[in-house]
């Protein structure tokens, strides 16, 4: 069946059709990337004295010492782990209504602008602006840093829990709407199940970001295991400031492990 | 559940989606009570649109839909959530909620009639629950009860889909393509069901359905629906070439109508179907 007036060739049709627009696209990303990297200024001496620098700096760092300020180190553990779990709690308890309201399959439209427009206030604010805005309205300490992670945690939770609820398969929710089911009845037994996986993964993998905020935010001033390096640092203890970093890094990856392995069980 | 009368009766129904495209065009019909009907057409026809309207899962743009003697177009909202519990619907992709066990699944066709806390924690009354046990014993499910709706095959998920329904008690059934998924013998085996558990209950039923021979087999009444329009109602028998391609277009029907010479007698043929079947069982 090799018919004479059949072509032998064949290539995938490019992802822009028009010709001229994909070459100067390509030359126009070219140039610039050239332009912007000989724009940068690179100081060679500069950067041949600074190594011997830094290297003393990472070296202060050695050996870690756990013991000579471990009651300051304790102390502001147990308030970043406080922190970090009332704050994912009441910030999930905010998110789930939030994130039902923010979803256009099953809120009204009015619901839906509301919610969407609190979770774009969350979401642009960085923590740490959060932060210094709450210490100076709360005053310095684990408040300010609660309610920071918790402000946080509705812009991360609702708004991909909404993302999820509106990409939910839609004929279970229409069965049960068949059957006569109030509307909370119908998110319980419609919506409700096919987002908890994704709900609790959500949430464990928050567990994990807080606690890591919480080390940060505590440099401004909101409390935890943040403040307790910040002090270290400017004390020049560098080695408490290291067994810090360890701990911190050590906690981190376990829940990075547990929130995985709670994950798998879920599905 | 009156054994006489009407149990729907549709006057002038039509619905315009926002698209422009008229799915249904004044569509009058009447179901009986304790009949069961077979919706068929091409695809696109308006089949699963008007069983769609019946509990307005799509609003009707005009027309009137009596549900016995309740005008079902214009309800509150939580009048049409009560006749709601008076039709039972089936899936064609059963639409069940998969990560929900199999006795959830079927209790979930008391919603309508159980407050919000009750159903949060499954609290069902006993009534119900019997019910609900009754219902997947009838349908050979007995031993699935607390198995996950996702860990059952095509078949018995789509018995789930029926025993859900049934348990809310309905005066009829809106069934939509309920074989559409299945392979020819679980087909026949749903059909099957489906026909029985209306004639146990005295149920009417309206059943969308492609396989025209599948509906011939089961079925009192067929309907034919092109464009939104009723242009074939009558007996399975009635149904012959020309009507064929009066519904669905020129087309060689020969096959289609392979059981014609049975078809006269639509019992005959369903006897016939019968004895086949026993013998794969």
């Amino acid at each position: 069946m090799n018919g004479a007036g059949q072509p032998i060739r064949w290539s995938a049709p490019p992802l822009i059709a028009n010709a001229w627009l994909r070459r100067s696209l390509i030359a126009g990303t070219v140039i610039y990337v050239m332009l912007a990297l000989a724009s940068l200024d690179v100081n060679w001496q500069r950067l041949a004295e600074g190594v011997p620098r830094a290297i003393r700096f990472v070296s202060a760092f050695f050996p870690p010492d756990f013991i000579s300020r471990w009651s300051d180190i304790e102390a502001g553990l147990l308030e970043s782990l406080t922190m970090t779990l009332t704050s994912t709690v009441v910030g999930i308890g905010l998110s789930v209504p939030i994130g039902v309201g923010a979803a256009r399959n099953v809120a009204p439209r009015w619901v839906y602008f509301f919610c969407r427009s609190i979770i774009a206030a969350s979401r642009s604010f960085q923590e740490i602006i959060v932060a210094i805005i709450l210490v100076a309205l709360v005053g310095f300490g684990p408040l300010a840093g609660f309610l920071t992670l918790s402000f946080a945690t509705i812009g991360f939770l609702a708004k991909l829990l909404a993302e999820d609820i509106e990409a939910i398969d839609p004929s279970a929710p229409e069965a049960i709407r068949a059957t006569g089911a109030s509307y909370l009845q119908w998110l319980n037994y419609g919506i409700q199940p096919q987002i908890m996986p994704r709900l609790i993964g959500l949430s464990m993998y928050r567990l994990d970001i807080n606690f890591r905020e919480s080390a940060v935010i505590g440099i401004v001033g909101a409390g935890g295991i943040g403040a307790t390096l910040n002090t270290a640092i400017d004390r020049y203890e560098f080695d408490s400031a290291a067994a810090i970093l360890l701990i911190i890094i050590a906690i981190v990856m376990l829940s990075e492990y547990s929130s995985s392995w709670i994950r798998r069980k879920v599905q | 559940m009156s054994s006489h009368g009407t149990t729907l009766r549709l006057r002038a129904l039509s619905k315009r989606y926002r698209t422009g495209d008229l799915a249904l065009d004044r569509v009058d019909l009447d179901v009986p009570a304790g009949q069961v009907m077979a919706l068929i057409g091409p695809s696109g026809a308006g089949k699963s649109t008007l069983i769609r309207c019946v509990n307005r899962l799509v609003e009707p743009t005009s027309g009137s839909i009596v549900l016995g003697s309740t005008d079902i177009t214009g309800l509150t909202p939580r009048g049409l959530r009560r006749a709601r519990q008076r039709m039972g619907m089936i899936f064609q992709e059963y639409a069940l909620v998969e990560r929900l066990t199999v006795m959830e699944n079927v209790l979930s066709g008391q919603l309508g009639s159980v407050g919000f806390w009750r159903s949060y924690f499954r609290r069902f009354p006993e009534a119900t629950v019997r019910q609900a046990f009754a219902m997947l014993e009838r349908v050979g499910l007995s031993d699935h009860i607390d198995k996950r709706a996702d860990a059952l095959s095509g078949g018995q998920r789509q018995r789930v889909g029926i025993a859900r329904a049934l348990v809310q008690n309905p005066e009829i059934l809106l069934v939509d393509e309920p074989t559409a998924s299945l392979d020819p013998k679980t087909s026949r085996q749903i059909m099957r069901l489906v026909c029985e558990l209306c004639a146990e209950h005295g149920l009417a039923a309206v059943i969308n359905i492609h396989d025209v021979q599948l509906a011939q087999l089961f079925v009192q009444r067929i309907v034919g629906l092109r464009a939104g329009r009723v242009v074939f109602d009558g007996p399975p028998g009635e149904l012959n070439a020309d009507v064929l391609t009066e519904i669905y277009g020129e087309e060689d029907w020969t096959a289609s109508l392979g059981g014609k010479q049975a078809a006269s007698s639509a019992q005959a043929a369903l006897e016939v179907e019968e004895e086949r079947l026993a013998g794969l069982t």
